[in-house]
């Protein structure tokens, strides 16, 4: 890992811990959410950025984390951290299963599979409706959004913990794709045939990479539950697919940071769109048009194209 | 010596010049003429806007509902002002479209209370949504005044800042349909509802409601979200019922009515169903003429009554409904009206609240939400058109009447009114005893 990649992604880190102190109050709560679902984000790349798994089912690993960490709490009064934790390990544990299965698949038939399983997980909580309250939702008790004797309602919190949640995701996945089975990955990527003739048992690191990215993909939705107090079905549904896939393309697939600027971009193309016009979708769907025209590679992934060819 | 000692003659007054008088002229008639702008300005020292967020379904599943809500709401806002607004402050709606997406609608209330500066939230129809925002107006300390009809509310799964005072929930409403359906239509009863929540609650409710009575739900058929074709359902209706209860809403909705036509042709048992199955819908639309003859339960009557009150008139004409429940501009544009008079008493009950709190601004939300909670008796008239309504301050959820509708001729008329005392039920929390 070079300094200069080093450098730009603690520097990201430093200037949103920065912002911490000098945001205006509906930027700070905006960026918080934002850190939040750029882990998503960043869960979603792993598989389709870098390892080229294409899936059409990643809202059924956040919405094991979200419902994880929201029914431990309702349920059985989990507080806080070991909620989360639950949330995390059933969004790997659901990435194990549905990975074991839809692996065998490839292509646009392992983005069909992930698409029906992740149906399933939908539905599967309207069925169990008066266990997960279908598709209503409900609210996370008070009791399981304290941690060390702080509110994670408390927008400072709030903040800091997304910040810790985000830059552990972001620096993770910049160690990860560093290592020698990251590299493995963009290998698999760009010539699974290949890989697999250099020896490398593509399919255990398939699955691994795909456990990896749903567990990242839980903790965010684990994240959201704690963090922003609501759990339900909505996010769980395919358009909540549809959205980590669009972020990764906006901001650059197979780059570190592409996730977060996707994020980030989308949120405020909407935001500051429904402030010029009710069309406002129109616009985005221009703004969105013009990008993949003269950006196909994503914001990131043009960056990196024009000026910063080693850019992770 | 000075300047003018050289120009001026001793002795003399030195009149303006022509230029000077000119200069002058002209910047006592720009003043005159921007009077009334500054005027205004002074006025609104005193007299700023009170702004409330309006979270409006104008995407997403809910659209057909915000489009309505929007215009019922702009309608109200438009009376108080002409009126003298609240406290001499006129209303100015700050709306946004939610997508009916809980994410999103929790995103507005950051928008509404940090970068607005709205006084309060208000809105909303789809149960997920408000359940999704409601603990940020909490955690940011916005009043939240929902038009949701979900029980969540009187549940107690919300909070001291979330409050429906201008619709009433869906539990009442089932309660109050028990007793007209098991005199008047039968006592066997099969149950067709959606497989979520909003069924559930229909379930549960009126199965509870209906066995106090003395009667039974013969048959529970609960159709997934996902299914397009009904046909299969229909066998498992139970030979011995003699009242068919539907509640399904969303596209199928058409489909749905059209197959249980021709599943039982001319001998059909009695057909109640909750008019969500055919808010926004044209009941002479192809396929509903199997209707005829079957009964609803409505919020407030779609059709114009022949015994409405003045007050009813006025507020459709401000709504700008014709007698068929359609836009005065477009018949094909049918009214979510057993809904959206929610927005119309939610706002003058917010105006209400800040004359009796004297609300002077966002400092005084905490005073807004206990001076709501004080409400109790409000009389049926232009601010409560749908009817008079009676306010649990515990609960948060305000209990009206529920009108039931027969199609007769393609049209809906009321045969029935339950009143508030039959869509009361024990409180279920008391939000006064919860912090702010």
């Amino acid at each position: 890992m070079s300094r200069r990649d080093l450098t730009l992604h603690l520097g990201l880190v430093a200037v949103l811990f920065l912002l911490h102190f000098i945001l205006p109050a509906y930027h700070h709560g905006v960026l918080a959410r934002i850190m939040v679902m750029a882990v998503y984000a960043i869960g979603y790349n792993i598989a389709f950025g870098y390892t080229g798994l294409l899936s059409l089912g990643h809202a059924m690993f956040f919405g094991a984390g979200l419902y994880g960490m929201g029914l431990a709490g309702l349920h059985y009064g989990v507080p806080a951290f070991p909620a989360f934790l639950i949330g995390t390990a059933c969004g790997a544990a659901l990435a194990f299963v549905v990975g074991l299965l839809a692996l065998r698949t490839e292509g646009v038939s392992f983005m069909i599979v992930t698409l029906m399983f992740s149906q399933v997980a939908y539905l599967a909580l309207l069925y169990f409706g008066a266990f997960t309250h279908g598709d209503d939702g409900f609210v996370v008790p008070d009791a399981s959004r304290t941690l060390m004797g702080l509110s994670l309602s408390d927008e400072g919190t709030r903040y800091l913990v997304a910040w810790v949640l985000f830059s552990g995701a972001l620096l993770g996945s910049l160690w990860l794709i560093r290592q020698p089975f990251g590299r493995v990955l963009i290998a698999l990527r760009e010539n699974e045939e290949r890989a697999r003739l250099l020896g490398y048992d593509t399919k255990r690191r398939k699955l691994a990479a795909l456990v990896i990215s749903g567990a990242v993909s839980a903790a965010s939705g684990a994240a959201y539950a704690a963090l922003f107090g609501y759990v339900g079905a909505t996010f769980a549904g395919v358009q909540y697919s549809i959205f980590a896939l669009l972020w990764v393309l906006l901001g650059g697939a197979g780059t570190v940071l592409g996730p977060f600027v996707g994020t980030l971009f989308m949120f405020y193309l909407i935001d500051l769109a429904t402030g010029l016009t009710d069309a406002y979708m129109l616009i985005a769907g221009v703004a969105l048009v013009g990008l993949t025209l003269f950006a196909p590679q994503g914001i990131v992934g043009e960056l990196r194209r024009r000026f910063w060819k080693d850019l992770p | 010596m000075t300047e003018t000692s050289k120009k001026t003659p001793a002795g003399t007054v030195r009149g303006p010049s022509r230029r000077q008088a000119l200069k002058t002229l002209a910047v006592g008639g720009t003043a005159a003429a921007t009077l009334p702008l500054w005027a205004r300005y002074a006025g609104a020292q005193t007299g700023e806007p009170i702004r409330i967020g309006f979270a409006k379904h104008a995407t997403g599943i809910g659209a057909s509902y915000g489009r309505w809500y929007d215009r019922v709401s702009q309608a109200a806002v438009k009376k108080i002002n002409a009126e003298g607004g609240v406290n001499g402050r006129p209303l100015e709606l700050v709306t946004e479209d939610d997508g009916t997406d809980p994410k999103r609608c929790a995103e507005l209330m950051e928008k509404f209370a940090n970068q607005s500066k709205c006084d309060l939230a208000f809105g909303t129809l789809f149960s997920h949504v408000v359940i999704g925002a409601a603990p940020r107006a909490a955690e940011l300390k916005l009043p939240y005044f929902v038009v949701s009809e979900g029980h969540h509310v009187a549940s107690g799964m919300l909070n001291r800042w979330t409050l429906q005072p201008g619709i009433t929930d869906v539990k009442s409403q089932v309660k109050a349909m028990a007793p007209f359906v098991h005199d008047t239509l039968g006592k066997k009863v099969t149950m067709i509802f959606p497989d979520y929540a909003f069924g559930y609650d229909h379930r549960d409710n009126f199965t509870a409601a209906i066995k106090a009575l003395g009667g039974d739900v013969v048959a529970q058929i609960a159709i997934p979200p996902t299914e397009t074709s009904f046909t299969k359902y229909f066998p498992k209706i139970p030979r011995e019922t003699e009242v068919i209860y539907h509640v399904m809403i969303g596209p199928g909705v058409l489909t749905f009515v059209k197959e249980m036509g021709e599943f039982f042709g001319p001998s059909r048992p009695e057909i109640f169903g909750f008019i969500d199955s055919l808010e926004a819908v044209n009941l002479s639309s192809p396929g509903l003429e199997f209707l005829e003859g079957t009964y609803f339960w409505e919020g407030m009557p779609r059709y114009l009554q022949p015994d409405a009150p003045g007050y009813v008139k006025a507020y459709r004409d401000a709504v700008g409904l014709d007698a068929n429940g359609a836009s005065v501009t477009d018949a094909n544009d049918v009214s979510t009206a057993a809904h959206m008079f929610g927005c119309w008493e939610t706002l003058h009950v917010i105006k209400a609240g800040m004359e009796a709190c004297n609300y002077s601004g966002i400092a005084d939300r905490q005073a807004l939400i206990e001076a709501v909670e004080q409400m109790s008796d409000m009389p049926a008239g232009p601010d409560h058109p749908q009817g008079a309504k009676r306010f649990n301050g515990k609960t948060h959820q305000v209990f009206g009447p529920q009108y039931i509708s027969k199609v007769e001729g393609g049209k809906l008329s009321v045969v029935h009114t339950a009143s508030i005392e039959d869509t009361l039920y024990p409180d279920e929390v008391d939000y006064t005893k919860m912090s702010f």
